[in-house]
């Protein structure tokens, strides 16, 4: 056991998620799957369910008790994600169903009505599937091109390659903070400056970015910043689109409906102002609230405490798994955080992954979503530890004496 | 990981470190490629038919130790099988691990050490890709087979 973070209370932090009383084949859960979802802390169950309870109707308009308090919480809740996020308006913070439907609201509103045949958009390597996927559709509907960033052998961008692809025909960059398959903390404020030095905007996926370090969106001039609830400790099927105002206002509505709209008539509908003007239907109130509450839990904690214990076991976890003959570490970038992805030799992820659960732990085995890095690394699938504020030292030594007793098994 | 002897059996093992009839056959007379996209297990499966009778197994990929087990074990229990008993040890095999309902009353002999998959559902289509494959290699089939 290396040293553990001195004024960081991680048993105190633990006993506020109730999910770590729940027992797994016998075991107590030994939860390293927080990079696909995180657990939800008891003030974020209490308050969605509280709100079900006790303050539940739908939002906006209502004249009744009921709904003006929903409103209020809803309403607050963005507030809470502007704070987060230190953007400037409320204007500019919509509420999505997670970071990869904010993805697909700048693609088809921001830029497929910007491309024409020819133009490029940049993305990397070692994006998630859900920040490459809706380019190549925006790219089959308007004749732009896809450009690839490539990564080293570490993981890392390959920086002169970015600013070499950066061209007149760019019209967006697309990348991610940190990467889901790697832990790899990418250069962000780097790569935002040297594209608006060319007037280019930057869409930054901070799935794995906002729950794991800060993020200013102001201080990092960042155009579009996404992530999603559930990776934060909130609910699933709630996410945040930041997007700056003035790039907001220039763009048509992504979806029709609801909320979204001043006034309809059959001869001319006039939309509603930001962030409604995004937000068509019924929102998600309840994920909304559960996610505000998580913002403030994740406050209460401190983000930069829980980047600096998340940092400590990675290294942790990176000195153990690395001294275990047939493991090998897929990402080594020198910035790094959050998760470790691995692969052992003789035995397939998805094995690693099964056995490991008969021992109460959970892990991630597979691509992530994430195939090309998969390709770059010449593996079909990765065995992938992710960490949360909860997660433990004691966590990481069972992980370790588990791949070993693997090792053994298959050996 | 004790509790998992009964998925990783000693036999499974076994075949997944020395798979039997690794590799490709030369003009084979039936060949089709399997691949599961969820977890991307990857399977080539190679016959030899003559007179009505599946001469020779091979298959080629890469996956996990129940893919790659059941896809040796599977080599081996459908050589010298004609094609009709072939394909009703197929259809056994995967009703004898997809079916919960039925009680297992199909001899399966050595295929059996594979029924352990069918308590961890998420693993059923690893131990079936093969399987699948070697139907549609049987049926002369070119092309993909997704487990989907």
């Amino acid at each position: 056991m290396s040293e553990k973070s001195s004024t960081y209370d991680v048993e105190a932090v633990r006993s506020r998620f109730p999910i770590f009383e729940r027992v797994v084949h016998g075991k107590s859960l030994c939860y390293l799957d927080s990079g696909a979802s995180a657990q939800q802390p008891d003030v974020v169950i209490e308050a969605v369910s509280r709100l079900h309870r006790d303050q539940y109707a739908n939002v906006h308009r209502g004249v009744h008790t009921l709904s003006m308090e929903s409103t209020d919480l809803y309403d607050g809740a963005r507030e809470k994600v502007r704070a987060y996020l230190n953007a400037a308006s409320l204007k500019e913070i919509i509420f999505t169903r997670g970071a990869t439907e904010s993805v697909n609201l700048v693609a088809q509103s921001f830029a497929r009505n910007r491309l024409q045949a020819g133009d490029e958009i940049l993305i990397t390597h070692m994006e998630h599937h859900s920040n490459i996927v809706p380019w190549q559709l925006v790219c089959e509907q308007t004749g732009a091109v896809l450009k690839v960033v490539p990564i080293n052998d570490r993981g890392e961008l390959e920086m002169e390659a970015f600013h070499a692809l950066l061209n007149e025909r760019t019209r967006l960059v697309a990348m991610v903070h940190i990467s889901n398959a790697l832990g790899t903390v990418n250069p962000i404020a780097e790569v935002i400056e040297a594209a608006h030095k060319q007037d280019i905007p930057v869409l930054v996926d901070g799935a794995q970015g906002a729950p794991h370090t800060p993020v200013d969106v102001q201080a990092l001039d960042v155009d579009f910043y996404v992530f999603s609830g559930h990776k934060l400790y909130g609910p699933t099927g709630i996410g945040v689109l930041y997007g700056k105002e003035s790039l907001l206002e220039a763009m048509p509505p992504y979806q029709g409906g609801g909320d979204m709209i001043l006034s309809v008539r059959f001869e001319q509908t006039e939309y509603n102002a930001l962030p409604y003007r995004f937000e068509a239907g019924t929102p998600n109130i309840s994920g909304a609230v559960g996610l505000g509450c998580a913002i403030d839990f994740v406050n209460e904690v401190g983000v930069e405490a829980i980047a600096a214990h998340e940092a400590a076991l990675l290294a942790y976890a990176t000195e153990q798994l690395s001294a275990i003959e047939g493991v090998r570490l897929v990402g080594t970038a020198e910035n790094r955080a959050g998760l470790v992805s691995f692969v052992v030799e003789g035995v397939h992820p998805h094995d690693i992954g099964t056995l490991l659960d008969g021992e109460g732990i959970a892990i991630r085995a597979g691509h992530h979503c994430a195939q090309p890095v998969m390709e770059r690394f010449g593996v079909p699938a990765t065995a992938r530890a992710s960490f949360g504020m909860y997660s433990t030292f004691d966590e990481v030594d069972r992980l370790v004496v588990a791949i070993q007793k693997v090792i053994g098994m298959f050996s | 990981m004790d509790n998992m002897r009964e998925l990783y059996q000693q036999v499974i093992l076994d075949h997944n470190k020395n798979p039997r009839n690794f590799g490709k056959i030369e003009s084979a007379d039936g060949f089709a490629h399997g691949n599961n996209p969820l977890c991307g297990d990857s399977i080539d499966v190679y016959l030899r038919i003559e007179n009505g009778i599946v001469e020779e197994v091979k298959f080629e990929g890469t996956g996990c130790a129940i893919c790659t087990s059941s896809a040796s074990m599977m080599t081996e229990a459908l050589t010298g099988k004609s094609e009709a008993d072939a394909e009703a040890l197929f259809a056994s095999f995967h009703h004898a691990l997809t079916d919960v309902t039925e009680a297992d009353d199909v001899p399966l002999g050595k295929l059996s050490v594979l029924m352990g998959v069918k308590d961890y559902p998420v693993r059923v289509k690893c131990a079936t890709l093969a399987w699948h494959t070697f139907e549609a290699a049987l049926k002369r089939v070119q092309g993909e087979i997704s487990t989907e």
